[in-house]
């Protein structure tokens, strides 16, 4: 089932659209719940969140330390701007990877869709350079991943 | 086609894959990349020559310009990469549908 989308919009934006089978209030309390975002904010198979702080009111911090347990990590701060309770978030976030990004300015939205939700998340960069690297720093990590698969297959080509 | 190995090399250093993924997003001359990667001309350009060997890259003449952009081939190499981008937001969300079935049966 293919129920994410991922596009660029204009210079600046990205936005991600998914619907969910849960109605809003709860979508809203898993974006805003340190407990319930430790779940699934995850990323690629094998990576943790050993810390999350999200203060959900504005001016509330943000922050999420990511693990992958053989001593890689980055984490993430942020400010909440505003919260529309079960319908609306806007927060500020950067990565720091361990020198910090621009800031990314992000409006998740959480709408009724039958029983269920449209959650729209609208990024907006500083400009087109930092765009295009947020996605290309997006894709290095799929790309190690993937290089990691061309070396095992490399290697397993070699003995046989 | 290149050979394997000088790919396998050229995929090695992290500077170029995140060159490669500069590229996946459009043409871009020398100078354009010695912004973003903070390098300094002539290091960007040795990693581009090293891309440009293995046959991942291609360069054109534009004036005094030397545009570079990636090679049809490793077009399939980066679909695969944006596609794991895709994947790695779509397991999160994955994993959010089995947290959200866990909340409403508490409800």
């Amino acid at each position: 089932m293919s129920k994410l989308t991922l596009k660029t919009e204009g210079d600046t934006h990205v936005v991600v659209t998914r619907k969910f089978a849960a109605p809003p209030k709860l979508v809203y309390r898993a974006h805003t719940e340190p407990a319930l975002i430790q779940k699934w904010l995850l990323g690629p198979e094998g990576w943790t969140m050993p810390v999350c702080i999200n203060e959900a009111r504005p001016g509330g911090k943000i922050r999420y330390e990511w693990d992958d347990g053989k001593g890689n990590g980055f984490y993430v701060t942020g400010e909440f701007v505003e919260l529309v309770p079960f319908s609306r978030l806007v927060h500020v976030e950067r990565m720091h990877m361990p020198d910090p990004t621009p800031d990314n300015h992000v409006e998740t939205t959480f709408a009724p869709d039958g029983s269920g939700t449209l959650m729209t998340m609208r990024m907006t960069l500083p400009d087109a350079t930092t765009r295009t690297m947020m996605l290309s720093t997006g894709m290095e990590h799929g790309m190690e991943a993937s290089y990691v698969r061309l070396e095992t297959f490399i290697k397993s080509s070699a003995v046989a | 086609m290149k050979s394997l190995d000088a790919s396998f090399a050229a995929l090695a250093d992290p500077t170029r894959r995140a060159i490669l993924a500069r590229l996946a997003l459009g043409e871009a001359t020398v100078n354009e990349l010695v912004e973003p990667f903070e390098m300094t001309q002539p290091a960007i350009s040795r990693h581009l020559k090293v891309l440009e060997g293995a046959g991942l890259i291609m360069r054109r003449v534009d004036g005094t310009k030397r545009p570079c952009r990636l090679a049809p081939s490793a077009m399939t190499e980066i679909d695969q990469w944006l596609g794991m981008l895709r994947q790695a937001l779509a397991a999160n969300y994955n994993r959010l549908d089995d947290v959200l079935a866990d909340m409403k049966t508490e409800n």
